[in-house]
């Protein structure tokens, strides 16, 4: 088929190597273009620097290790350092401040809250929100209207132990389960549902709202107080503002007494260090906190 | 001969229940039930063979149309059918997935549907399903054109096609029910991957033996990128899938390497499989198949040679860059690097020698569609294979690494390159494999190219802005030394690129359904309806002198 008959090729000027395949398949004798031989030379040259440079052979018994003797994990340990140390002043101050004195500071105040927003940012804000906007189950931090407590130490306590979690001193309280435990019956469930409406004058039903409140004083009195305005050492919301944690339509409300609640909060003592605690603590309060 | 034939015969039966025998005794006696399910299809698979096997009518008749060679076209006909199958199915399962991500509750909540098993059944169809029928189809109509001998063995190329698309069965399904090694484009489990290793040295012995048995001085250089493709993918196969099985009846397994080192060696058989499946092999594709339609010769011949044992020698090492600041030791790293740098020029070589093979004949791309995508696809090569080098550059890695500016790279390589110098492939392939004067619509072919350009555009645009607002997100501080966005908050920020990627995604998919129908119209044998403007080349050989 093919032997070796160069041709000089129409188009280009070019000679042809000779070879041919599968019909009309030939090659040109081009010569390597000149730029693409020397860019090659140039990235040899230069990746031979590097290999002089920085950590590149393994030899018998270890590597070169550079004129520069760099490495990457002492690199990265020098800007910890230096990240650290830029924060160092401040970091010691707000380890031995009071939650009260960080108030009265305000470049520690300043910076013990951009600290909070960071640590809130990574850790809470899967449930709380990017916002601390809160979502059905999760409260909204930006209010005034606490379950637990809204002073600075009660916040502390909170992030640190967490709210039934397995930390041994965790915040606890469990609302029963009135519906599934047949403690109450449906219309009586109903009634209260009514009741607790008619609280935060959301009731329709006036009739079921009076039959309700008997109810209520008997089974929910106890934790959410006489006049439904909740206990916070109990972590028993209050009823009667327009705040609800799980949705204040009556399906909720009925859904909320038949099936018990009781969210979880992990304990951070211990994933974050008590002055991050305490930076976070002063981030939420800055949202929302009054007390 | 006869006796020979029926021999030959006998033996490839025999093998078939011999597989159907191992399928039958997996669904008996193996306690697991996927492990059972697989031993069902490769009974049922090994049993459809044989009785194909049986009438004999595949190999026959032995003739090809305008051509002193009988060459074996079976089972390029069924690999292409293949490709284009799983390449319809692959895109699908993708932009499913990039749908996903932009919108969570489409992983429906239920485990066959998820994000993490559908994302392997994505990569291996396009990958392995889509672009393995592919070479397998290129690489035996090459071998055998341009060593004008027909392909080794009688029933091996039919057992290599069979075999290699009941492994994506396996592998694929698999993966839908759990079943993984959870390495990265190697997820199959020990028992597909010793399947796969058989089907394999069946493909290199049938390639090298067609080789042999050549009638050219000369071995055609797509051949040695195939050649490198085979021989370094049989390597890379066994040294990264060094398993043990907890037992010889149950799919699960362990690898052998731990830590660090089942890092490297993940990403050693990574990179290669980019480098030696997804950029030596489809060079080879180009190799044939630019300078065919354009018919020009090749640029040159002296850098086909240097850049083909630069790219070999300088890919293999190039896996490190995968693992930049990680706990893989500085030197490696720096290896890693430096190689992947020194590879830019070596891949470029093919680029160019791709691009200036038109030389001459730049007008086909205005006239030529099926130029235009090959062309096109040679040019999105170049740009990926410079963006990975720069990506493989510490400094910038520390931005890109993670981000989905990978993402994009990988596609703008996937999408632009692979996908597209195959689809260039099937269009010439089908009117001469089925002995058409022409494809069915070049119109159509247009479609498709516009479809999938503004598809990648769009996929890969939409991921260097994401991908680079990520990376600066994430490594963003205050002036006091704090974070100045939480994680969550980078993902907010990604949710309209990750739609307008799901609709490049689309586009991509629209483009491989106008695909498939214009093969299937072509295949069926219907008039085409614009053959005054298809070029000459676009007939098969045999019908070539008749047209002029």
């Amino acid at each position: 088929m093919s032997g070796h008959h160069k041709e000089v090729d129409a188009v280009t000027g070019v000679e042809t190597t000779g070879h041919v395949w599968d019909g009309d398949l030939k090659e040109l004798n081009k010569p390597l273009p000149r730029w693409w031989l020397w860019t090659f030379y140039a990235c040899i040259v230069w990746a031979i620097g590097y290999w002089v440079v920085y950590p590149a052979w393994p030899t018998m018994n270890g590597y070169t290790e550079g004129m520069w003797n760099w490495s990457a994990r002492a690199a990265a340990m020098d800007e910890v350092k230096a990240g650290h140390d830029a924060q160092a002043q401040f970091r010691d101050e707000l380890a031995k401040a009071t939650l009260g004195d960080v108030k009265t500071k305000p470049e520690l105040l300043r910076f013990a809250t951009a600290y909070g927003q960071s640590v809130f940012g990574t850790n809470c804000s899967p449930c709380h929100g990017r916002g601390a906007q809160g979502s059905p189950g999760y409260p909204n931090l930006n209010d005034d209207d606490w379950l637990w407590g809204g002073k600075p130490e009660d916040i502390v306590q909170t992030i640190a132990f967490g709210i039934r979690s397995d930390h041994k001193d965790t915040r606890i309280s469990a609302m029963p389960r009135f519906g599934m435990d047949s403690v109450l019956k449906p219309e009586q469930i109903s009634d209260a549902a009514e009741y607790v409406l008619s609280l935060s004058s959301k009731s329709t039903d006036k009739a079921a709202a009076e039959r309700g409140a008997a109810v209520f004083a008997e089974n929910c009195a106890a934790c959410h107080g006489e006049k439904g305005t909740g206990t916070q050492e109990m972590g028993a919301p209050n009823l009667t503002d327009a705040i609800w944690l799980y949705g204040g339509d009556k399906a909720m409300v009925v859904e909320s007494i038949q099936t018990g609640r009781g969210g979880i909060m992990p304990a951070w003592k211990g994933r974050l260090d008590d002055t991050a605690i305490k930076a976070v603590a002063t981030y939420v309060q800055s949202l929302g906190g009054s007390k | 001969m006869a006796e020979r034939r029926t021999f030959t015969d006998v033996l490839t039966v025999l093998v078939a229940v011999a597989f159907a025998a191992v399928g039958l005794m997996y669904l008996v006696l193996s306690p697991d039930p996927v492990m059972k399910f697989h031993g069902t299809v490769l009974a049922l698979s090994a049993i459809i063979a044989a009785l194909f096997v049986l009438p004999n009518k595949l190999v026959q008749p032995f003739s090809t149309p305008g051509s002193d060679v009988d060459y074996c076209d079976g089972p390029i006909k069924f690999a292409t059918i293949a490709a284009v199958f799983w390449g319809i199915a692959g895109f699908i399962v993708g932009d499913l997935i990039a749908w996903q991500l932009a919108f969570p509750a489409l992983n429906l909540d239920l485990p066959w549907t998820s994000f993490g098993r559908l994302r392997p059944l994505h990569t291996s169809a396009v990958i392995f399903a889509f672009g393995g029928n592919v070479l397998l189809a290129t690489s035996f109509y090459v071998v055998q054109r341009t060593s004008h001998a027909r392909l080794a063995g009688r029933w091996a190329p039919w057992f290599v096609v069979w075999g290699y698309n009941t492994f994506i069965v396996i592998a694929g399904t698999g993966y839908l029910l759990g079943v993984t090694e959870g390495k990265e484009y190697a997820e199959p489990e020990w028992y597909a991957d010793l399947f796969l290793t058989i089907v394999w040295v069946v493909y290199l012995l049938v390639f090298l033996g067609t080789l042999m048995r050549r009638r050219e001085p000369h071995i055609y250089v797509a051949n040695w990128f195939y050649i490198a493709f085979i021989v370094t993918v049989a390597m890379l196969h066994l040294v990264n899938n060094v398993t043990l099985p907890v037992s010889l009846l149950e799919s699960k397994s362990y690898i052998a390497y731990s830590g660090v080192q089942d890092a490297m060696t993940q990403w050693w058989y990574g990179h290669n499989a980019v480098g030696f499946f997804l950029t030596a092999a489809f060079l080879g594709i180009m190799y044939y198949f630019v300078p065919k339609r354009a018919e020009r010769p090749v640029y040159s011949y002296k850098l086909s040679i240097v850049h083909f044992w630069t790219l070999i020698f300088l890919y293999i090492w190039a896996g490190p860059h995968h693992l930049h600041y990680t706990a893989l030791p500085d030197w490696t790293q720096t290896l890693g690097m430096t190689f992947s740098v020194m590879l830019w020029m070596p891949s470029w070589g093919g680029m160019i020698n791709g691009l200036m093979t038109l030389s001459g004949a730049w007008d086909k791309l205005r006239t030529d569609p099926v130029i235009r995508l090959m062309v096109v696809s040679v040019a999105f090569y170049g740009m990926s294979t410079f963006e990975g080098p720069l990506m493989s550059v510490k400094a910038v890695n520390s931005l890109s690494h993670y981000t989905d500016w990978t993402i994009g790279h990988v596609h703008s390589g996937a999408l632009g390159w692979v996908a597209m110098i195959s689809f260039g492939a099937i269009y010439c392939l089908v009117p001469w494999l089925w002995n058409r004067k022409a494809l069915y619509s070049i119109k159509l072919v247009e479609w498709h190219f516009w479809t999938s350009t503004i598809g990648i555009v769009l996929y890969i645009t939409s991921m260097w802005v994401s991908g680079i607002m990520q990376g600066l997100m994430w490594r963003a501080y205050d002036k006091l030394g704090f974070l100045s966005y939480s994680f969550v908050e980078t993902v907010e920020a990604m949710h309209p690129y990750y739609i307008i990627r799901a609709t490049g995604g689309a586009l991509f998919v629209v483009g491989g359904f106008i695909m498939a129908y214009n093969v299937w119209r072509t295949i069926r044998g219907d008039e085409p309806v614009d053959a005054h403007e298809q070029p000459r080349v676009a007939a098969a050989p045999a019908l070539r002198a008749q047209m002029i």
